[in-house]
Order: structure tokens, then C-alpha cells, then sequence
């Protein structure tokens, strides 16, 4: 059964459908990853889930229970800001003292003055610092509990706020954007910690990011939300090999996919080129062809399925990003290849591409994935010359 | 000091001394004039410094004449309850209107803005009868009642929780903050520059004011320094410039003494509200 649920949920502001029916489920200790596009409802969906905000419609349950009624803080749920929002007049410590001693002390056990004298006080009080304590070792920050935010710099004050929010065993925990104002390599290495984190505490997390490696890297699943839509939810391999949207598809994935405008016949067969293929489903006779640019080969000019012209050449160190616009369409096409085959081309060359026809996918007019792009036999033969 | 004496420098340097003496001068003035003695003061030519020092003989009359700890006090007991009210009242309400949605915000931001435009002469009349109907003209409720709300202060701190980040009052309420809390544990200690600004802004222009008591307060018992002077002079000192000079001096020392000692954070403070003057 699922620990965390989200049936469509749905939002406005002033009329603007932000969230259009979103829908979600999380097994006990998943982490998936919800990417998209910036302004694409991300951050509202984390608030309506950590009770920050109230949807519209639709229905929130944690642990099998119905939370879009509670508070904030009845729902048990953590979260992680993109600012961090750690008190300021706090010091480290404090700030991830803050949450336990919340949940530990009674209102008047936290009175100035006169919480210290009421019985028991002193005891919770003793078990809040150890519990703060031992978080502070395993996050590393031991050193830096008595500073101030203001005293920190970006990747510590990332750690007191995860330490912050995980301290109070969550029964889910919400992370937004929590890397994104850290540099390149701290990201990198916070991804590897998270993670760790994550595995070592079981809690079902979501964790809102714009940036679809550390989508693909950390997630047992991605969620990719579009225009306030979850187009797909699947397992990162999936997400990237069999993507169930053309937006999906335009979104993961860098350098990006190529997208050809093209035409199925009445029998559903497209022509490309030399290229045959088949189509079943549902849609109009405009279709679009994709295929990575890794699944785009070279070939000697007349040797190959589609006549083309080279533009330019990326060298990314491993590899190089080839753009060669087609004869036929006028349409630039990348091609991922290593430097080897690379070697020698220069820009305004003629050269022929093949696609490999069994990772080329189709997608309807709306977006919808094509059951199935099958090369026709006829098209195998001419490939195979 | 390391700069060098440019002639842009001195000129600066001139100009400002030359503004402040002139902002100065009155006060500068008072201290000489709680120095001298009647003929001093009635003699026909300006002297800075006094011919007979008169201090003692000044002093001892502005302290004895009048209860000049009575006036103080009162002072004191007056500017701090409004002082106290007035953020009580006004801290709450400006979180909510900054951070809270509700129906009625706009309405609200409009009556504030309303607030800001109606001085205290023109609710002089209709608030003295209501507190007369009520029997409380000459008692501290009077004196400081009418203020307790300050539209001024809403406002202030209205800007300055604005500013303030949503997420951290998000964080607080996933804390487990109520709202009370949040503005406790949350809010006010992170808007100590506005609060020490707008305790300078009621502290002084109430310590100071003359027009509300010298309505409300007969009594002298209830009088607050400035009214005490008005009270000395018309009573005591008649003439005596001397020492209606030395009590104002005393009067207005406290709020000297306090600005010099907290300079650094009125400065501060009045900087950050982006208010001038
Ligand atoms: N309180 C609000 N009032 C009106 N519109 C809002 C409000 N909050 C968010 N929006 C709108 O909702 C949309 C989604 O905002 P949201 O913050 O959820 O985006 P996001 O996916 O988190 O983007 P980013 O990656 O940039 O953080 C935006 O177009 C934004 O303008
Ligand atoms: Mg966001």
C-alpha cells in the first residue's frame, strides 16, 4: 500500500489553472523526483502537499490518512526551502532544535523563565540536545552548531536546514530545489548525500528539482510535470528510453532529442527519407518523429538514409555533438558521436544520416505517444545495403 | 585619522559645522540661559557665556519648584505603556496584513492608509468628550489610550514584514508554530531594526507633546514634562527665564542622553525604514 498519496489535485490562482489534476502515489521509503520547467506548478504542488497552501480540489493522504484538512504541522511533514529559511537569530543548533522542541515541550514548558522550573523540562531539554547532536555528527556539521545562518556558507546552511528537517522523523519529506543555489561541484557532491541520507532514514521523500540530471541520478522515479500536467511517472531508464509524451521526450535528455515534423499515409506508414515506418494508434496523418541524438550514425555522403549538411561541431570532451541540417526538411539534426568518428568532418560538409530505426519513436499530434514504430520490410532491405 | 586637508575637505567640514551650530543654536542658547541670573538674562547685550554663574541657584529652583521626579516619572510611565501598546497591537496586525490572505485585506490596507492622513486636533474633541463621559480626563488611561493604536506603527512594520522571506514562516508553521507563535518567535526577533526605529519615532514625539495632556490633564499629579513646564511657568517662574531654562534642560536630557547612547541603532534603524526626518 502506498504511504503517500496525491489524487488529482487540482489549483488556480485568479483563474489561472496552475495545477491541472495532479495525481501520485509513493511506496514506503521511494524517492521520486518531480522535474519540469520553471513556473510549471512544482513549488505550489510541495506547499498544497505540506499544507501551505489548500488546493482547490482533490485529495492528500500520508500514512493512509486524509491530511487536506490538518495544519502544517499536524501532518508530520518535512521540508527543505530553496532558501534554506532558517531562523536568522538563531544559531545552527537552535534552528534544528526548533522542530523538536516544538513537538516535546508543552506551550509552557517553552515559556521563558518559567519553562526551566516546571518538571520534566530539564529532562526533554537534555534528550532534544543529544537527539540535535547526533544529527549534527551525522551530517557533518558537529562544528557548526553554534554559528549563526549569517556565519555559514551556502552548502553548510544547506546541511543544517536537511538536519533541520530530518531530525523529527518526517512521514514524508519535501525537498524543493534544495541544491540549486549551491556551485557545480558542491551540487554534485550533496546529490550523493541526500541520497545516503534518504536510504539510511527510509522516509518517502519528493524532491522538486528543474534540473533533469539530478532528476535522473537520484531518483527511484521521476515525475515529469508540464504545464501543471504529470505527463510521466516512471523509473529514470524509462523515463529517458521510452517517454510517454513528446514534451517528456523535449524535456530529459541533454543534448536534446530530435523532434522531425513528418506525415503518416491512411495505412499509417510513415516515409522518411529512405526510411519506412510503420504506426498503429490513434491521431491525425501529422505525426513527429524522435530519436536521441546518440541513436543518430554518420555516414559517408550516399551511403546512408538522409542526405544532410554539417553545421557546426560541439566538442564536449568524450564526445561530440554533431548539427547537420536535413536535405529533405531543412531541419537541424544532432548527432552524438565519439571524437574517432568525428574526426575530420568540418562545417558546410554534406554527409548521410542513419537512425536507428528501432529507437525511433512517434508521437501523435497531441503530444501522445504512438503504440509502436515498426520499420517495415521493405525499408530493413534498403537499410541493410 | 589619515585623510589629508583637501580644500574639498574643509569646505564639506565647514558646512556641516556651520548646519549643525545652526540646528544647535537654540539649545546651545537654553544651557547659557539656565546659567545666568535675571539681570544677566535682561541685560542688553548677547553673551554666550553667563556673567555670574546662576547654575545652583537655577537648578535648585526647577528642581524644587516644581516635582520634577513627579514629571519625569509620568514621563516615563506614559511613553513606555504606549510604547509597549503600541507594538503589542501594531506587530500582530502588520504580520496578518503582510502575510496572511483574508477577505478583508485590501479594506484594511485602506483604513491604515486612512489612519495616516487623520492627525490627533482633528479627534481632540470628540476623544475628550468620550473620556469625559467615561470620567477619565486627568488618570494615565487618558493620556495614553487614545495612542495605543498606531497606524503609523502598522504601517512601519507592515513594510518591514513584507520584505520578510514567506518560506521562513512557512518553515515555522511545518515547526509546528501557531500563528501567535510564529510572531513571537519568528517575527519580532528578526525585526529588532524596526521595532528600535519606531520606538525612537513615539517615544520622542510623545515625550514632547504638549497638545493632548494640556487638554486631558489638570491635575498636576498627571502632568508629563512638558506640561510641567507650562504648569512652573505660569504658577512659579513667571519670569524667571533662568530657571524655566534649567527644567527644560532637565526635561529634555533624558531623550539626549537616550539618543546618544543608542545613536548607532537609530541610525540604523531610520536607514533601513528608508524614512528621512
Ligand atoms: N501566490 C500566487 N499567486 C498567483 N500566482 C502564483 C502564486 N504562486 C505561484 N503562482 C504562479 O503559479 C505558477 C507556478 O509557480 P511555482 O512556484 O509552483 O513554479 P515552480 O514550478 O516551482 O517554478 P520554479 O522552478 O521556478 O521554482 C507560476 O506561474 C506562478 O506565477
Ligand atoms: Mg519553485
Amino acid at each position: 500500500m502506498s504511504v503517500f498519496a496525491l489524487s488529482d489535485i487540482r489549483k488556480s490562482f485568479a483563474g489561472n489553472a496552475i495545477l491541472k489534476g495532479v495525481s501520485l502515489e509513493a511506496e514506503a521509503g521511494e524517492f521520486i523526483a518531480l522535474v519540469g520547467p520553471s513556473g510549471c506548478g512544482k513549488s505550489t504542488l510541495l506547499r498544497i502537499v505540506a499544507g501551505l497552501d489548500h488546493a482547490d480540489s482533490g485529495e492528500i493522504h500520508i500514512g493512509g490518512r486524509e491530511v487536506s484538512q490538518l495544519r502544517a504541522a499536524d501532518r508530520n511533514v518535512a521540508m527543505v526551502f530553496q532558501s534554506y529559511a532558517l531562523y536568522p537569530h538563531l544559531t545552527a543548533g537552535q534552528n534544528i532544535a526548533v522542530p523538536l522542541a516544538m513537538r516535546k515541550l508543552s506551550s509552557a514548558q517553552r515559556l521563558p523563565f518559567i519553562g526551566p522550573m516546571l518538571p520534566g523540562q530539564r529532562q526533554i531539554c537534555a534528550d532534544i540536545q543529544r537527539q540535535v547532536a547526533a544529527m549534527a555528527v551525522s551530517l557533518k556539521i558537529d562544528h557548526l552548531l553554534d554559528r549563526k545562518p549569517g556565519q555559514m556558507s551556502g552548502g553548510q546552511r544547506q546541511r543544517v536546514a536537511l538536519a533541520r528537517a530530518m531530525v523529527r522523523d518526517p512521514s514524508v519529506f519535501l525537498m524543493d530545489e534544495p541544491l540549486s543555489n549551491l556551485d557545480a561541484n558542491l551540487r554534485v557532491h550533496a546529490r550523493g548525500e541526500i541520497v545516503e541520507l534518504h536510504r539510511r532514514a527510509g522516509v518517502p521523500t519528493l524532491y522538486v528539482t528543474h534540473d533533469q540530471s539530478e532528476a535522473l541520478s537520484m531518483a527511484d522515479r521521476v515525475a515529469v510535470m508540464i504545464g501543471g500536467n504529470l505527463l510521466q511517472i516512471a523509473a529514470p531508464q524509462v523515463i529517458y528510453d521510452d517517454p510517454s509524451h513528446v514534451e517528456v521526450a523535449r524535456f530529459i535528455g541533454q543534448p536534446r532529442i530530435n523532434l522531425l515534423p513528418t506525415v503518416r499515409d491512411a495505412q499509417g506508414i510513415v516515409q522518411f527519407g529512405t526510411l519506412r515506418l510503420a504506426s498503429e494508434g490513434h491521431g491525425g496523418a501529422n505525426v513527429t518523429l524522435g530519436i536521441r541524438p546518440e541513436f543518430v550514425q554518420l555516414r559517408a555522403q550516399g551511403q546512408g538514409m538522409l542526405a544532410a549538411r554539417v553545421e557546426r561541431l560541439e566538442f564536449l570532451g568524450s564526445e561530440v555533438i554533431v548539427f547537420a541540417k536535413l536535405a529533405v526538411i531543412g531541419e537541424t539534426v544532432l548527432a552524438k558521436v565519439t571524437p574517432l568518428e568525428a574526426r575530420g568532418l568540418i562545417a558546410g560538409q554534406p554527409i548521410d544520416l542513419n537512425l536507428d530505426a528501432a529507437r525511433i519513436m512517434l508521437f501523435a499530434e497531441d503530444g501522445q505517444r504512438l503504440p509502436s514504430a515498426r520499420v517495415t520490410a521493405a525499408v530493413r532491405e534498403i537499410a541493410h545495403v | 585619522m589619515t585623510q589629508s586637508w583637501t580644500f574639498g575637505r574643509v569646505f564639506r567640514l565647514t558646512l556641516l559645522i556651520l548646519g549643525a551650530l545652526m540646528f544647535l543654536a537654540p539649545y546651545i542658547f537654553m544651557i547659557s540661559t539656565a546659567g545666568k541670573d535675571q539681570s544677566d538674562i535682561f541685560s542688553a547685550s548677547l553673551s554666550l557665556i553667563p556673567q555670574h554663574f546662576a547654575y545652583m541657584a537655577n537648578f535648585t529652583k526647577a528642581l524644587t519648584r516644581v516635582s520634577m521626579p513627579n514629571l519625569l516619572l509620568n514621563g516615563v510611565i506614559v511613553c513606555g505603556l504606549i510604547l509597549v501598546l503600541q507594538v503589542v497591537v501594531a506587530v500582530p496586525c502588520a504580520y496578518a496584513m503582510a502575510k496572511l490572505k483574508f477577505a478583508a485585506a485590501r479594506i484594511l490596507m485602506a483604513v491604515v492608509m486612512l489612519g495616516l492622513l487623520v492627525p490627533i486636533h482633528a479627534t481632540a474633541l470628540p476623544l475628550y468628550v468620550a473620556f469625559d463621559k467615561l470620567a477619565l480626563l486627568n488618570s494615565y488611561a487618558v493620556l495614553v489610550a487614545p495612542f495605543s493604536i498606531s497606524v503609523f506603527g502598522i504601517f512601519l512594520f507592515l513594510q518591514f514584514f513584507r520584505a520578510m522571506p514567506d518560506d521562513l514562516i512557512h518553515a515555522a508553521r511545518l515547526d509546528g508554530m501557531s500563528e501567535a507563535g510564529i510572531v513571537a518567535r519568528v517575527i519580532v526577533p528578526n525585526a529588532w531594526p524596526a521595532v528600535t526605529a519606531f520606538a525612537i519615532f513615539s517615544v520622542v514625539a510623545h515625550w514632547n507633546d504638549l497638545f493632548w495632556p494640556l487638554i486631558v490633564v489638570t491635575n498636576q499629579s498627571y502632568a508629563t514634562p512638558p506640561l510641567g513646564l507650562l504648569f512652573f511657568r505660569a504658577a512659579e517662574a513667571g519670569d524667571d527665564y533662568g530657571a524655566l531654562m534649567a527644567a527644560t534642560l532637565i526635561i529634555t536630557l533624558p531623550l539626549v542622553i537616550a539618543f546618544l547612547l543608542a545613536q548607532k541603532r537609530f541610525v540604523e534603524g531610520i536607514t533601513m525604514t528608508g524614512l528621512k526626518g
